[in-house]
């Protein structure tokens, strides 16, 4: 294909007769413009929870609870009744609104400064209570509304404001694995890592949410999902780098994948093998 | 070389792109590409190839929703392609 | 009027039901821990939600939950605890929810931290602090009528001899008159209409990008402004001829009152000027009982905080004296030998002007 290759007009709709596959925007989004930085995850999670919502037919009973990050901005668009909660405690919010309205779809829209640093006592103890709520992770390895700095997720090695030579083990300490608390508690229904760094990390992430959210809706219990987004700001990488640094720095630490769904429960490490035989099998024969 | 068919096209919404430049290697058929234009705010934004298929992975990646995916009723192909 | 031996905890709990809650959450604490225990006992039975929180940090989380709802909800705990929610209230404060908050202290020690709040910003939480248990109903439910009333939070003031003191009293539901609907609560009903609710302490609208913080904190300074305008409440009791008005409040301000009756009896000019409501201070009403007073003396158990409020209201016009102090049991719950009728008389007695004489 030449360089010179004419393109094909993009700034109207086709005039030969065509089917319309994909909107710009879910129905439950009230605008597009906002202004969380390019390349950002958080739109692309955000849009598959508002998605699976209205495919589950719940926007008329769907009550988020968001936490404080470069989201919360966001949610201003979000077409669903919205409560507001402070750093890291959406969960205990979620769980007092479900328990006064169980018939509501109720989740959690958190970041991993939010929910697993000045958070993680809130969303332990909701998932071991098995409250009927399902709480969202946008795990993005750093605090990104306030610069870029280390959270309990970030990886070691990783670079951030206050880890300019790399986390360090010694020093800062170990990287926390939320997931891997959350599943093995009795309360939990469904604990999953998904991630949206490529096309099809997006489509296995949007069939998490929604079986997280059929969880909640059966009454199974708690449900939780991570989104691995990428934050190219916070990680000092061009927007176009972003998918592959979530690839290769976040995902080994936090894999992708389902920890929890009903009799199933594994580990991170579990993932991590089973990913790899999975990588290793779609390889195709040396000779 | 037979001429270049789509199955589908895109629209973009040139003003809310931000030239993350995302969308070009989640494109299975590789037919996006960044161009020199830039918008309003001064970001490059994509520009389309024949050959696209209407999967929608450009729609899926993008963090603007700059994205309509359409697909042909009829394929379409592109004079001129070699 | 059917009336029971309940200890305070159980009569202020069964009032909050009459009120209407359905919502409590709450972290162990004496002497708080048994109201906790009382709701979870009793709001089960009544179709409501008691959740023994993690923490107290959860607890007003899930009556945040709860409020935003549209439930009638409430937490508490004593005032180590409430120091580990202020952030919350603060927030809670500007996201106008109507929060009951029921800070059963340990004496009288937390009267600074009650009315000024430890939170961050411009905020004010209405404060009512009875004197014995059959005003413990009463405010109870006053309580959650105010709070309704201003989408404000609105806090009780008990203590630990309040908590366990069994009194005969009888637990009626009082109409304090209609309310407005709560529009504002979230049910999910509205997702997709355009027009979906967002409870929140920033002023966030839907659809609307940014907030406007200065409009915002403007209009919720004058709410209370309004509040501190209408809700003051009092009692001035044989004020109007005395030499020496006693200022007291809560539980002490009920030895306080037993020492000004006996010492009428003996002939001393004596009044007592008891603050119902801590916030907002109802300073005029003291300054004008205080009109022809020569002396006022502060009974608080306390190292001096309500007398900063008492010296405010009356900006030098009358003397003011603090015969309170700190005092307590061996376990620093609060119950110390001030609190005993002779003790306060004492006090009082030992405050009152020489007759006849200059201030």
């Amino acid at each position: 294909m030449s360089d010179r290759s004419p393109t094909v007009p993009i700034d109207r709709p086709p005039s030969e007769p065509a089917r319309r596959l994909g909107h710009f925007k879910p129905r439950l989004l009230l605008d597009t413009d906002h202004d969380l930085c390019p390349g950002c995850g958080e739109p692309v999670a955000i849009r598959l929870l508002l998605d699976v919502i209205e495919e589950l037919g719940c926007a008329e009973r769907a009550i988020g609870v968001v936490g404080i990050g470069c989201y919360t901005a966001f949610t201003s668009a979000m077409d669903v009744d919205l409560v507001q909660a402070l750093h890291g405690r959406a969960p205990s919010v979620a769980t007092g609104a479900k328990r006064m309205r169980p018939d509501a779809l109720i989740f959690t829209l958190q970041g991993d400064g939010d929910m697993v640093n000045e958070g993680l006592q809130e969303v332990v103890h909701t998932a071991a209570r098995g409250e009927v709520v399902t709480c969202v992770l946008l795990n993005n390895g750093v605090f990104g509304e306030t610069g870029g700095h280390m959270t309990a997720t970030t990886a070691l090695g990783q670079r951030t404001k206050n880890t300019l030579e790399g986390r360090d083990a010694a020093y800062h300490g170990h990287p926390i694995r939320i997931a891997d608390l959350l599943a093995p508690l009795g309360g939990s229904a469904y604990v999953a890592r998904g991630s949206v760094h490529d096309a099809t990390s997006v489509v296995k992430t949007k069939a998490m949410l929604r079986r997280a959210f059929e969880a909640q809706l059966e009454g199974r219990g708690f449900s939780f999902v991570e989104i691995l987004t990428m934050c190219p700001t916070g990680w000092f990488v061009p927007t176009a780098e972003g998918p592959g640094y979530l690839d290769r720095v976040l995902r080994p630490v936090h894999a992708t994948g389902e920890l929890k769904n009903g009799e199933r429960c594994v580990t991170t490490a579990a993932l991590l093998a089973e990913n790899a035989a999975a990588q290793a099998a779609a390889r195709p024969p040396r000779d | 070389m037979s001429a270049l068919v789509s199955r589908g096209t895109v629209v973009l919404d040139a003003e809310r792109c931000k030239g993350c430049e995302l969308c070009i290697p989640a494109c299975p058929p590789r037919v996006l590409r960044m161009s020199t234009t830039r918008n309003a705010n001064g970001y490059a934004v994509p520009e389309l190839l024949p050959g696209c298929t209407g999967c929608g992975a450009c729609l899926l990646v993008c963090p603007d929703f700059c994205f309509e995916i359409y697909q042909y009723e009829t394929p379409v192909s592109h004079p001129g392609t070699p | 009027m059917t009336r029971a031996l309940l200890e305070g905890s159980e009569a202020i709990a069964r009032a909050a039901l009459a009120a209407g809650c359905r919502f409590f959450a709450g972290y162990p604490m004496t002497p708080f821990t048994e109201l906790l225990e009382h709701f979870a006992e009793l709001l089960p039975e009544r179709g409501g939600v008691c959740i023994n929180a993690e923490s107290e940090l959860e607890a007003i989380g899930m009556a945040w939950g709860a409020l935003a709802t549209g439930a009638r909800a409430a937490t508490g705990s004593t005032g180590q605890g409430i120091a580990l929610m202020q952030e919350s209230l603060s927030e809670i404060t500007r996201a106008e929810l109507p929060l009951v908050l029921f800070h059963m202290a340990r004496g009288q020690y937390d009267y600074t931290q009650a009315t000024r709040g430890g939170g961050h910003g411009d905020y004010r939480h209405v404060v009512l602090a009875p004197v014995d248990l059959r005003e413990a109903v009463a405010l109870t439910q006053l309580a959650f009528h105010l709070a309704d009333r201003w989408r404000n939070p609105v806090q009780l003031y008990g203590d630990f001899l309040l908590a366990h003191t069994f009194e005969s009293v009888a637990v009626e539901p009082l109409e304090f008159g209609a309310l407005p609907e709560k529009d504002w609560a979230v049910d999910g009903s509205l997702g997709g209409s355009g027009h979906s609710r967002n409870v929140n302490p920033i002023g966030m609208r839907k659809g609307v990008k940014g907030i406007e913080p200065e409009a915002f904190w403007k209009r919720l300074a004058a709410k209370h402004e309004a509040i501190a305008a209408a809700e003051a409440r009092w009692e001035a009791h044989r004020c109007d001829d005395a030499d020496l008005v006693v200022v007291a409040f809560g539980s002490l301000a009920r030895f306080a009152r037993h020492a000004v009756e006996a010492l009428r009896v003996g002939g001393a000019r004596v009044g007592l000027f008891r603050p119902v409501t801590l916030w907002p201070f109802p300073a005029q009403a003291l300054a004008r009982a205080a009109t022809g007073a020569r002396r006022i003396a502060v009974l608080e158990q306390n190292a001096g905080q309500m007398i900063d409020d008492v010296r405010l209201a009356l900006l030098g016009a009358v003397p003011v004296e603090a015969i309170g102090g700190i005092s307590s049991d061996e376990a620093g719950f609060g119950v110390g030998d001030l609190y005993a009728p002779d003790e306060v008389r004492r006090r009082v007695e030992g405050a009152l002007p020489a007759p006849g004489g200059a201030r």
